[in-house]
Order: structure tokens, then sequence, then C-alpha cells
């Protein structure tokens, strides 16, 4: 005897496309700015130069964007219908948090056609820590009817860095949200605009980069182009403490973390390819910790760091 | 000291105006952003204690009760009987002494004038008190009591800041309040008004807030009835034995409906009790199919991961449904449940991938992926644990062989060690961490291994504290002991030894398990032997060390000392008790058991604590004539010069013989009672002879008789232990 109640109408949720303008928009008028994606590889929204430099220093600052995010562990060449190379991230920073955030964040939700009353929201514990980036917050996973939607975190630190003010950021899981929404199994089956689904989209995507990543990569290169784009990184660290003036002002300390973020992204490929131990895997960790640890303080420093913080604020 | 004036009468006029007063209650909330649910039972406790603590210091706590609540949003606390005001404190300030306080005509000095001023009294209402230094003028100075209305704004911002937790945050900057999650808001009143103080930019007030969705937002409260009251009807239920209540009732139904049973989950059923505003019981389905995946990995996933029930029919099998605990009153269009099972069915799915992946290479492929996972850095990889805990292994099955065991099998417990940590390299580990070893299991088993092995492997972290089962099959066991064996001893070989707060190797557990395995299989292990042969695999295999005497005996100390704790703890023997055992040899713990039970069931009899004492008596005699053992001694019969010592000596040699074939027989009760029946000899002994007789020869043998009594009689227990002060 099956009493299967059927979720909402099939095929009446969002597109993908859709999914993401709403929020979008939603997050325009609470005053965000709208960002793009970073163009460097990231396995997360917070790597994006846009959450980990911009939360670091005393300006407020509200921004919102999608970031495609790989993970190329996580790969399953495309057979595994919740498992994917690369996902999508909707990124949400608001620095300060206001008071009202989960409240906004809830309304967030009823914006994308969630009824409230009549689903299981929940907010359960789940911290979030990222080791090569030196940042960590306090927050939780949140829950619709058992479902991980999104991952709501106060930071506390980046780069090593105690934050003030603290900023919260919110990541929306799109393709998970996207399935609930129009109620499909598989993520191949969401569609993405009116007549195209998201596996004629990424499917191919996902097989290719699986078997690159699991099968294909060189994992001798990788190596040697992680040595250089940590190299590079330091060399620019070094040249930025010995800079002065002007040039010490216009140094390019972004620069250096685009490094730190393509040896992240290396790192990554090294792990899916299974050639590092456990223990070069916390060494290879730490190194890219302590250059994005590094960049953040150079960071700061050239923003003009919490010393100048009761001058931006008169 | 004389009460000077009216005092008396103030006195009685304060108390027949306490007796009047009205008692007052206080309801307290602290109004948070989702608390983690297995912190609240601990932080409900600790409320009440810092209530209750600051009220007392503040002397308000006579005739007080202080109840505490919590649910996700919210820690609260009901305060009855308290005073209105403090009383006033009346004390006296001792001025200068009488003698100086006066001039001979009587007149008040200086020093009695000036005294009066700075305490803002009259000279004339200054009284005499005697002290031991003479007598004194004092000023009677009353401290006026303050209202519990001030004392609470100042001690419930303080009772909410020495709450504890175990990793707090800052919301409001670096300098701001810290706090489990961002408080939002702050109720407090007292007796229908509300108090003013804030905490972490919070002003506490009148108001509530409601359940997020199905209440009204904000809700004034004037005292507690009608917060309970307000808050239940707007969708929170406030006390968590009320939610329990409702969760265990609504399950109950749900499972009788369906006619299945479910596992009773008291930490599932706490954990949902205390993440829920307002439980409500759900049910949902999955497809039959799943159920081709074994039970172990579908309850994990509904219990561990989604937090759902999973129930059995009548038969005891797992069935393809679920009861789920939601934050809501009813799930009517069944869009909850429709989620929950859309969810349930992508894990299931997952696990079904990571199954057919893990299925399409043997399990042993997997050993030479374990190179590249460390163990420990200086001990290596689990590749070369797997050999460590192979030769380990080898050797306990091949030493319980000849000694008899036939069901030790020393093929099928190489086989599992070769490929017990296989799984660790499986998808459906990395998934699932917490079902190592039953992963390994389900695999050997799906892959033709027999059984013997494919159970050896899924029992062989086994067990992982004290009331978990032992591996159901010597091979297990084999495994289980080599495992932890190899643990305990490489760590200690590279100096990683647990300390009173840190044991990131579970050392203490592997060593309880060790423990447990021997006592409960009964298996013949020599502990040091068996340390042994772990420092053996350590020399011979990665990393090629080899452990030091000292190291050895730690790890044996190690491995006792969990011995001792369960035998104590566990078991209820006494201290003393184990001690003595423990001191007569506990190589064999199977052995050491036993005699511990023989010990515990003769102690009661007449001549046992007599003995004991004389056993002591002998050993301090011993240690201060540093004779010691009386290395190759023998007692010479020909220099007794006392009845007594030759019949003690006669006694002994007659009990000896006994005790031996009794000790042989493991008749270690029948042995004690023999040992205990020398006591009249013993006291006899005592009574007629002088250990330390002028004569060194005659002194020197009588030590040496005292020497091998002890010798001869403490080797089932050492009785010079029993009634010994705990030593820690």
């Amino acid at each position: 005897m099956k009493v299967k109640v059927k979720l909402e109408k099939k095929n009446t949720g969002l597109n993908f496309q859709d999914l993401i303008l709403r929020l979008s928009q939603f997050w325009a008028n609470q005053d965000c700015v709208l960002q793009q994606p970073y163009d460097v590889e990231v396995g997360a929204g917070t790597m994006h130069p846009e959450t980990f430099l911009r939360v670091l220093g005393p300006q407020p600052y509200r921004v919102a964007f999608v970031q495609p995010s790989r993970r190329p562990a996580d790969g399953r060449y495309g057979e595994n219908p919740n498992r994917l190379y690369k996902h999508s991230q909707f990124q949400v920073v608001l620095k300060p948090s206001p008071a009202d955030v989960q409240d906004i964040y809830l309304k967030s939700l009823e914006a994308i056609g969630i009824d409230l009353r009549v689903h299981d929201i929940r907010f359960e514990e789940d911290n979030w820590e990222s080791p090569t980036l030196g940042a960590w917050g306090i927050g939780w996973q949140v829950l619709l009817d058992g479902l991980e939607i999104t991952q709501f975190t106060y930071f506390q630190q980046s780069g090593g860095i105690d934050l003030d003010p603290i900023s919260v950021e919110l990541t929306y899981g799109l393709e998970r949200i996207c399935a609930f929404l129009q109620g499909v199994d598989s993520v191949y089956d969401l569609r993405w605009s009116a007549d195209k689904t998201y596996g004629q989209i990424r499917l191919a995507e996902e097989q290719q980069f699986s078997v690159y990543s699991f099968d294909k990569s060189d994992a001798v290169a990788i190596r040697a182009e992680f040595d250089l784009h940590e190299k590079q990184a330091k060399e620019l660290l070094e040249g930025f403490a010995a800079s002065k003036g002007d040039a010490r002002t216009k140094y390019p300390v972004l620069a250096a973390y685009d490094h730190c973020l393509k040896c992240s992204h290396l790192f990554n490929l090294l792990d899916a390819r299974g050639v590092i131990s456990t223990t070069e895997r916390a060494a290879l960790m730490a190194r890219v910790r302590g250059a994005a640890c590094k960049t953040a303080a150079a960071y700061l420093e050239q923003i003009g760091g919490p010393a100048k913080r009761r001058e931006l604020r008169a | 000291m004389t009460p000077a004036g009216n005092h008396g009468a103030k006195k009685s006029g304060r108390k027949s105006e306490s007796k009047a007063e009205k008692k007052l209650e206080l309801v307290f909330e602290i109004g948070c952003e989702e608390i983690p649910a297995g912190m609240l039972p601990r932080a409900t406790d600790e409320l009440r204690t810092n209530i209750t603590k600051l009220l007392t210091a503040e002397n308000l706590m006579a005739g007080v009760t202080v109840e505490t609540f919590s649910g996700p949003r919210r820690l609260s606390a009901w305060v009855r009987g308290l005073t209105a005001k403090q009383e006033d404190v009346t004390s006296d300030v001792t001025g200068p002494p009488v003698s100086v306080a006066f001039d001979k005509a009587g007149a008040p000095t200086r020093a009695a004038l000036s005294f009066a001023e700075k305490q803002g009294v009259r000279v004339e209402d200054l009284h005499r008190i005697q002290t031991a230094k003479g007598e004194y003028l004092a000023a009677r100075q009353v401290r006026r009591g303050r209202t519990a209305e001030e004392i609470l704004n100042e001690i419930l911002p303080r009772a909410i800041h020495d709450l504890t937790w175990p990793r707090s945050m800052t919301w409001t900057g670096i300098d701001g309040a810290r706090f489990i999650r961002p408080i939002r808001w702050l109720l407090a009143v007292l007796d229908g008004r509300p108090l003013k103080f804030s905490f972490g930019g919070v002003s506490s007030g009148d108001k509530t807030f409601g359940h997020r969705f199905i209440g009204k937002g904000e809700l004034t409260v004037r005292n507690f009835e009608e917060y309970e009251k307000k808050l239940g009807s707007n969708g929170v239920i406030v006390r968590p034995q009320a939610r329990r209540e409702k969760i265990e009732r609504e399950l109950a139904q749900l499972a009788r409906k369906n006619g299945f049973q479910i596992h009773k989950d008291a930490a599932l059923e706490n954990l949902v009790c205390y993440l829920n505003e307002y439980p409500t019981v759900i049910e949902g389905e999955f497809d039959k199919e799943f159920l081709n995946l074994p039970d172990e990995i579908l309850v994990t996933v509904m219990r561990d991961h989604q937090k759902y029930f999973a129930m059995e029919n009548n038969r005891g099998e797992l069935a393809p449904n679920f009861l789920a605990v939601i934050n809501l009153a009813r799930d009517s269009r069944g869009l909850v449940r429709a989620g929950h099972e859309r969810v349930l069915r992508a894990r299931f799915a997952d696990a079904q991938f990571f199954w057919a992946a893990d299925q399409k290479h043997p399990l042993a492929d997997n050993l030479a992926k374990l190179e590249r996972v460390t163990y420990e850095s200086r001990l290596g990889s689990y590749r070369d644990k797997v050999e460590r805990v192979r030769s380990i292994a080898r050797w306990l099955t091949e030493q319980w062989y000849s000694s008899g065991m036939i069901e030790a099998h020393m093929a099928e417990a190489d086989r599992a060690a070769e490929l017990a940590k296989c799984d660790l390299a499986t998808e459906m580990v990395r998934e699932f961490p917490e079902l190592q070893g039953i992963v390994g299991g389900l695999y050997a088993r799906a892959q033709g291994e027999p059984d013997e092995v494919a159970d050896a492997i899924y029992d062989h972290y086994r067990p992982v504290g004290l009331t978990d089962p032992i591996p159901r099959n010597v091979t297990g066991c084999a495994v289980a002991l080599a495992d932890k064996l190899d643990s305990i001893a490489g760590c200690f070989t590279v100096g990683v030894v647990p300390t009173g707060s840190s044991d990131p190797y579970a050392l203490r557990r592997a060593a309880l398990g060790i423990v447990k395995i021997i006592m409960e299989r009964k298996l013949p292990v020599s502990l040091s032997l068996a340390v042994g042969a772990a420092a053996k695999a350590l020399l011979v295999h990665k990393p090629k060390k080899g452990m030091t005497t000292e190291q050895e005996a730690q790890v044996l100390e190690f491995i006792l000392e969990r011995a001792r704790f369960i035998l104590r703890d566990r078991d209820g023997f006494a201290y003393d008790e184990v001690n003595a055992v423990f001191r007569a040899g506990a190589e064999d713990l199977v052995d050491a058991q036993k005699r511990l039970v023989a010990l515990k069931s003769i102690r009661k009899s007449k001549n046992f604590e007599p003995l004991a004492v004389s056993f002591k008596r002998v050993r301090k005699i011993l240690e201060k004539a540093e004779l010691g053992k009386s290395e190759g001694r023998r007692v010479q019969p020909e220099l007794f010069d006392h009845d007594a010592e030759r019949e003690l000596y006669a006694a002994m040699r007659e009990a000896a013989a006994r005790v031996q074939t009794a000790k042989r027989g493991g008749r270690y009760q029948e042995a004690l009672e023999i040992i205990a029946g020398l006591r009249k000899a013993v006291d006899k002994f005592f009574e007629d002879v002088m250990v330390m007789a002028e004569d060194e020869r005659i002194r020197s043998n009588r030590l040496t008789l005292l020497s091998e009594l002890l010798k001869e009689f403490t080797t089932v227990a050492d009785f010079s232990e029993i009634g010994a002060e705990e030593r820690r």
C-alpha cells in the first residue's frame, strides 16, 4: 500500500537560471553588489576574493555572486545523480552581519517559491573551516525537509586574522535547491532554461573532467605547477614586504592571491589523482595556508588595516 | 557586647516585616539563534547552577526554587519565592579603645569625637564592645539591603556570561560579547515588571518570540504561566520533558499503526527533543529495492545522517519505512514527507553507487592503496600496520593452537588481518567513516571469503567501549587484539603516550578492548609475551625499531591499569583485592580474574583479615631488615630454638604442598582456605617469638622463615595488600 504524495507539481519549480535571477534580484534589493564568478578555479565561493579578502578590515560591504566550484575528487563521471565535479554556489556576504540576518535569509527562500509554513526548515549546527585558507566560522547547515540547502556562517577568522566586524556568509547549493523546487531526482534532469536541461549543458563537462582528474592528469606536471605558483606567490609577498610608499600601495598583492588559488586547485587535482599521502596532504595544505595567510595580512595592511579604523568610520 | 538603645526592638520589627513579605517570581529567557542541540541539556543545568550561585552570593536564595528549560532558540529560567529586598545587614565598626576615648572627667576625647564624625553618628550613640584587646568604642552601621530588582539587573547578565560552551563566537565584533550563537532577545520579567539590563547589545524586556513559522512573532509576557501558555499556543513547547513525551507517544502510535517495532534509541530521542521547538513525528517510506543494501548501511544513513528512526517488522527484519521528527504541528499536504523521502532516496542511491563501485575489484586490491594512507608518520602507512597486525595475529593464534585451542585458525586469522584495513580505501568508508570494519566485513562476505574471516573483519574494531560486545569469533578476537596491541606498542615506541586530556589514537580504548577480549573470551594470553610479539613486529616491519625494556614495561602497565579499572569499576572488586591479586601476578588476566573471585569469596571468613594483618607485619619486618626475598637462603630447622618456630615451619611445609596441588587444579578458593588455615601458627609465632633475636644466626634464620612464608603463600593473592589504603 503506497501513499505517495507528489512533491509540488512536477516541473513547476523555477528553472536553474531563473533561480539565479531571483536570488540575484533579492540580494540586490538588500543592497548587495552583484559580482561575477571569479575567473580562477576555486573549490568554493569563499575563495573568491570578494569573500576571502573583503571580510578583512573594517569597511562595510555586501556582495552576492554565483561561483562555479570545482572539486575534482567529487566528480563521478556524470554517473551519480547528486555528485558533481563542478557545482554552483550562490554566495552572499553581509558585512557587518545584520541582527535580522536569519529572517532576511528566510525571506530569500520565500522569494524562490518555498512556502515556509508547510516545509520543515531548520538550522543545524555545522561549523565551517577551511584549513587551506586559515579561515573558520560558526554556523549551521540549513535543512529543508532534511535536505541541506545552505551553509550559514558567521566568519570568525580569515587568513588567520581575527575579523572585526563579523561578516555573515550564506552559501546556497543551487543544484540541490533547484532539484528540490523542480522535484527531480537527478541533477542532470534539471531544467536549466525553458528548453535546455542541466544535462544537455553540463554532462559532457562532468564526464570529461572526471576522466581528466581521476585518470589522465599528469601528477608530475601538476606538482611542478604547484611549485611554480607557490614560488610566485612567495616572491610577490616578499616584494611587498620590501616595498615602500606609493609602490607599496599599488603593489600586486591581489596577484599573489591568484597564485594561492592556483595552488589550492592544483592540490585538489593531486588529491583526486590519489597521489598524496595523508602526511604529504597536511604538508601541502600548510604551504597553501601559509601563502594565503601572508596574502591576507598584506591585503589588510594595504587597505589601511585596523589602525585606520577610526578614520574610516568618521 | 551590650546592644545599645532600641536595637532589640528594631530586630523584631524587621522580622515581622519579612513575614508579611510578598514572594516574587522571575521569568527569564535568553533568546538565541539556533543553539546546537547536543549542548542544550548541559547548558540548561549550568544556567540553573549559575542563577542559584549568584542568588546565594547575594543572600537571596533562601526559600527560592530555580527551574530551567531549553529549546533550540531559547534557554529559560523560572525562579520562584524571591524576596523583594535583601535583609539589612547590621554590623559594628570598631573605634578607639575606651581607655583613650574618654578623659579623666569622662568626657569624650578628640579620638572619640572624630571617630563618631567619620561614622556619621553622634558621639552619645556610640556603644562599647569587649574585644580580646580590651574594651573599645563602636558604631553600629546598617547596610541597607538592595532590592531583588537591582540585584537581578546585575546578576542576570553574569548568569549569561558565565555559561561555558565548547566553542563560542562573537557576532558584534571582536570586543563584543561571546556566546554559542548570537543572542537576539532577552526576556526578564520580575513580578510582572520588565527588568532593565543588557547583554551583547540586546536590552532586556517583556517580549519573547514564538516558533519561526507556526507562531506569531512577538509575544508579551508578564509571568511564567503566561510565558509557557503563550509560547505553547505559538508553536513552542517550553519544557523539554513535554517535547520528549510527545515524541515518544507519536513514535509509538505510528509504529503500532504499521505493526512495526522501533529500535529504542534514547540518544536519538534526546537529540530530536532539543532540535525541535514543536516536534511532530511523521512517517515515510523508501523503495524496497534499497533493502538489498546491508541493514548496517541503511540504518547508519537513517539514524546518523538523517536523524530518522528505523523500524523492523515482526520478524525482526528492517522495514522500508522510517519515522522522522519535524519542527511543525503537522504535514497535512505531505510535502515534508515527500521531501524527506526524496533526500533518503538520494542518500541510498549514493550508497548503492558506492557499493557497486567498490565491488568492481576485490578487497585485497586495496592493500596497495593503503600505502598512501598514513597511520602515524613515524609508524608508516596502514599498509605497514597491516603487516605488523598480521605478524602479531599469527603469533597469537599459534600460541592458542599449541595450548590446545583447536578453534584457533591461523590461516583465517592471517587472511582477516590482511584484509581488515582494506575498507579504508573504499568509497563507502570514505562516505561513511563510522562504518569502517563493518563495510570490510560485508564486502569480504560478498566476495566469498569464509564467514570466519568476514565476521572477524567486521568485528575487529570491537569493543569500542565498556559495554560494547567483543568480536564474535576467535579469529576476530585475534585480529582485534593484534590491531590494538600494535596501536599501543607502536605509539608508545614513538612517544605518543596518552595524557589526561589527549589520546588522539584512542589508546585507552584499545587497552580496554584488549582486557575485555581476553577476560570475556577467556583467552590464554601472556601479556608480557604479547607485548613482546608487538615489539618484534615493530622491529621486523616498519619502523624497524624495537622497544626498550622500559617501553615494554610501560605498555604492560598501561594495559594492566585498564584491567584494574574494569575489575574495580565494572565488576565491583575492592581496590585492595585487585592489588593483592595483581601483585601475585597479572600476566594471565583470566587466571587473575579467577584468583580474584576466590579471594573475594574467602575474604569474609574469620581467619582471613587477621592473617592479612600478619602478612602485612611480615612484609614490614622484612623491609625493615632489608632482607628482601632472602636470595638463595634456606631455612635451617636446626637453628630453631622455639616451638612456635618449628610449628610454623611444619604448618608451612604441609600447607605448601596442598596449596600447590589446589593451585595446579585451578582451585584457588581451596588454596586460599589452606593459606588462611596458617593463621593459628602465624599468630602463635608472633606471640611467642622475638624475630629480631640477638644471635645473628637465629635472627637471620627467622627472617628467612618469614620471607619464605611471604614468598610461598602470596602467589594466589598477596594478602599483605589487603586493607591497604587506596593509592591513586
